[in-house]
C-alpha cells in the first residue's frame, strides 16, 4: 500500500483558499456588494443569488474560538456551533464581519438557540425549518421561503423578481450538477483522486463567489482527472474504498480522512452536507411555482434533523453499490444528537443489509484524540483488508 | 531455528510471546512499560537475546499496542485490536467476543471466522479501564490484587460519576463518611463492570465472551462481569498475552 496522498502540484488547501477568499470578498464589498452569511444547505441560496447578494458560508471548522464561545454556550454543544459562534463573538472571522445579514435555520436545537445569541451581535434572521416531509410541512416551508424572500427585500430595499429566481435556479442547478459530476469521479475504480482533494475542493469552492467561475474551475479538474484516469488507470486496486457519512467533516478532514487515506485506503464517496447530500436533487425548473419548487428540493435534503429520515438510509445503500464501497465511516461531531441517534439505523443497515464493515467515530475539532482515532482507523482497515 | 515474536507495548505493561515454526509458545514474559517505550523495546531485545533468541534474520517481530511504533526492529506494526482478536481466538479456539480491559482503554472485539470483524472502544476516558482501578486502589491504600480481595467481601457502594477524577472524589467522600473499605472497593469494581457492560451492550456481541488484558485472572471481576452480562465470561491464564500472541501469530502467518 502507498502511504502518501497524491495531490496535484498546484493544490491549495482549505485554509489557503479560505484566506484568498477574504480579499476577494473585500473587493466585492468595496464595489458596494452586499453579503448574506449562512450556515446550512437548507437555506435556499437561489433567493440570495436572485437578489444580487453574495452568499457566504459561516460554519466554522477550527477549535481556536471555542473557549471564547464557552463563556456563553454550554461545553457539551457541538464544536461546529461553538466555533461558529466563537468567531462571531470574538470578531475574528472576516466572512462574518463582511456579512450584512446572517440567516440561520431551525435545523438542530443547538443552532436554533445559538442564533438567538448571535442576533445580539449581528442581525440574524432565522428560517423555521419543519422536520418532516408531509404536505403540511411543505406548505409551511414554502411560506417560510416566501417570508425569507420578503425579508431580503425589506432588509436590503430591493425587489426580487420571479424571473431572477428562475435564473438563479438554473445557475445553481448547473453548479450542483458540476459538483456532483466531480464527486462522482469517486465511482471510478481504482479511485482517480484522493477523497481529501475532493472534499477540499468542494468546501473551498464556496470561497469563490462567482458561480460561473466556481463551476469552470471544478469542471476543468473533472475533465483532467477523467482523461488522466482513462489513459493510465490500472487494475482495480487493493486499497479499500470507503464511504464517509454523518456530520460536516471539514473540521476533522485531516484527522480522519487524510489519516485513513495515508494508511492506504481511498475515501471515494461522501454522504455529507459538504459532499453529495445536497446535490443529488435539483430544483425543478419546469414548476411554474418557483417557491414550491424550492420548497420541495430543500425539504428533501437527507439531513438527520428530518424525522423520519429513511431516504438517507436508502441513499447510502445505493451509494454503497454504485461506488463499490468496502467500508463505511460515520463521523459524528460530539453532541450532534440527531446524527448520533440516527447512527443506530445507519450501522444496522450498513452491516446487516449490506454486509459492509462500519466504523463510528465521535470526535471534535481538537487534536487530543488523534492517536486513538489513528488506532481505530488502522484497526478498521485491518478488518476490511482485501 | 525460526522464531516469530509478538510484542505488545501497552500503556502499563509490555508483553512478549515467541512462537516456533509449529506455532508453539516457546517463550513469553511481561515487563513494566515504564516511562519510555523505546527503552522498554530495547530491554525486550536484550532479554530475548539472553534467552537465546536474538533479533536477527531468523526472527520475525510484529509490534502492537500503544508503543508499537517504538519497536524499531519490528517488521511491521498491527493494531492491538486485530492482535487481541487473533490472540483471543487462538486462546479460546472458536469465534467469540473479546473484552479487553487495558491500562488505558477498554475494547470489545467480535471475532468471526477467526478474524476480528468489528470492534468498539471507550472514548477519551479512563473510566472502565485498568487505570481507573489502579487510581482507586491507590486511594484506598492497597494494591490491585488486594482491591479485588477486599471487594469480594464488601457490599457495593454507589460510585456513579462517569469521570475518574470525579469518581475519585466520590471515593474520598465515602472514606470521609467512614464507610468500610470493603464496600468502597466493591463499589469501585462494580463501577468498572458497569462501564464495561455498557460498552458491551452498545456493541452487538456474538458468541462466548473472553476476557483478555491484565485483569484476566481476577476471579472476582470475572464473576461480576458474568453476572452483569448474563453470560459466562471465559478467561485464560495467558489472557494478558492475547495481544502479543496475536501479533506473533500474524508474524508466523498462514501455512
Amino acid at each position: 500500500m502507498e502511504n502518501k496522498l497524491n495531490l496535484p502540484a498546484n493544490f491549495e488547501g482549505y485554509p489557503e483558499m479560505r484566506k484568498k477568499g477574504f480579499l476577494n470578498m473585500k473587493a466585492q464589498k468595496d464595489m458596494g456588494k452586499k453579503v448574506v452569511g449562512m450556515f446550512c444547505s437548507f437555506v435556499p441560496v437561489e433567493l440570495i443569488h436572485a437578489a444580487g447578494l453574495i452568499p457566504v458560508g459561516l460554519c466554522a471548522f477550527t477549535d481556536e474560538p471555542i473557549p471564547a464561545a464557552e463563556a456563553h454556550l454550554p461545553k457539551n454543544l457541538c464544536p461546529l456551533i461553538k466555533a461558529s459562534y466563537g468567531f462571531a463573538l470574538t470578531d475574528t472571522c472576516p466572512y462574518f464581519f463582511f456579512s450584512d445579514l446572517v440567516v440561520g435555520e431551525t435545523t438542530c436545537d443547538g443552532k436554533k438557540k445559538m442564533f438567538e445569541l448571535m442576533n445580539e451581535i449581528k442581525p440574524t434572521y432565522v428560517m423555521q425549518l419543519p422536520h418532516s416531509r408531509d404536505k403540511d410541512a411543505l406548505a409551511f416551508w414554502k411560506g417560510q421561503i416566501i417570508s425569507f424572500k420578503e425579508k431580503l427585500e425589506e432588509f436590503f430595499g430591493i425587489t426580487i423578481t420571479e424571473d431572477a429566481i428562475r435564473d438563479a435556479i438554473r445557475r445553481k442547478n448547473r453548479e450542483r450538477t458540476v459538483m456532483r459530476e466531480f464527486l462522482e469521479l469517486g465511482k471510478l475504480d481504482p479511485a482517480p483522486l484522493s477523497g481529501y482533494e475532493m472534499g477540499t475542493r468542494i468546501d473551498a469552492g464556496s470561497f469563490s463567489f462567482d458561480l460561473t467561475e466556481r463551476c469552470n474551475v471544478v469542471e476543468a479538474r473533472t475533465a483532467e482527472v477523467k482523461a488522466e484516469w482513462e489513459a493510465n488507470h490500472g487494475e482495480s486496486g487493493t486499497r479499500p474504498r470507503l464511504l464517509v457519512t454523518g456530520c460536516p467533516n471539514t473540521g476533522v478532514r485531516d484527522k480522519v480522512i487524510k489519516a485513513v487515506e495515508e494508511m492506504g485506503a481511498d475515501v471515494v464517496a461522501f454522504d455529507t452536507c459538504n459532499g453529495i447530500r445536497e446535490k443529488v436533487e435539483l430544483v425543478d425548473e419546469t414548476n411554474p411555482d418557483v417557491y414550491e419548487a424550492l420548497a420541495i428540493k430543500y425539504l428533501n435534503i437527507n439531513c438527520s434533523v428530518m424525522s423520519p429520515n429513511q431516504s438517507r438510509l436508502d441513499y447510502i445503500a445505493k451509494m454503497i453499490d454504485e461506488y463499490h464501497i468496502d467500508g463505511v465511516i460515520e463521523i459524528v461531531l460530539q453532541s450532534c444528537h440527531t446524527f448520533d441517534v440516527e447512527a443506530h439505523f445507519v450501522k444496522r443497515m450498513v452491516t446487516q443489509e449490506k454486509g459492509v464493515p462500519y466504523l463510528n467515530i465521535e470526535t471534535d475539532y481538537s487534536q487530543s484524540d488523534s492517536g486513538q482515532i489513528n488506532t481505530r482507523l488502522a484497526a478498521f482497515l485491518e478488518t476490511i483488508e482485501k | 531455528m525460526k522464531y516469530y515474536t509478538g510484542i505488545d507495548i501497552g500503556s502499563t505493561a509490555s508483553k512478549v510471546v515467541v512462537l516456533d515454526d509449529e506455532k508453539k509458545i516457546v517463550n513469553h514474559f511481561v515487563l513494566p512499560t515504564g516511562w519510555s517505550s523505546k527503552e522498554t523495546s530495547a530491554e525486550i531485545a536484550r532479554r530475548l537475546e539472553a534467552d537465546g533468541m536474538p533479533i536477527n534474520e531468523e526472527m520475525k517481530v510484529i509490534a502492537t499496542g500503544y508503543g508499537r511504533v517504538a519497536v524499531d526492529y519490528a517488521a511491521k506494526t498491527v493494531t492491538e485490536i486485530t492482535c487481541h482478536g487473533k490472540g483471543g481466538y487462538a486462546l479460546l479456539g472458536r469465534d467469540c467476543s473479546i473484552v479487553d480491559i487495558g491500562g488505558q482503554d477498554t475494547k470489545v472485539i467480535t471475532v468471526e471466522n477467526g478474524m476480528p470483524s468489528s470492534f468498539l472502544m471507550n472514548d477519551k476516558c479512563s473510566a472502565g479501564t485498568g487505570k481507573f482501578l489502579e487510581i482507586m486502589a491507590n486511594r484506598l491504600g492497597v494494591g490491585l490484587g488486594d482491591l479485588f480481595e477486599m471487594a469480594s467481601s464488601g457490599k457495593a457502594l454507589a460510585i456513579s460519576s462517569m469521570c475518574t477524577v470525579f469518581a475519585e472524589s466520590e471515593v474520598i467522600s465515602h472514606i470521609g463518611n467512614g464507610e468500610h473499605r470493603e464496600d468502597i472497593a466493591a463499589g469501585v469494581v462494580d463501577s468498572v463492570v458497569n462501564k464495561v457492560a455498557g460498552l458491551c451492550s452498545r456493541h452487538s456481541m456474538k458468541g462466548d465472551v473472553l476476557l483478555t488484558g491484565g485483569l484476566c485472572e481476577c476471579e472476582y471481576l470475572i464473576s461480576c462481569l458474568s453476572r452483569k452480562l448474563g453470560t459466562k465470561v471465559y478467561s485464560d491464564p495467558m489472557g494478558r498475552f492475547a495481544g502479543a500472541l496475536g501479533a506473533a501469530l500474524i508474524a508466523r502467518g498462514k501455512k
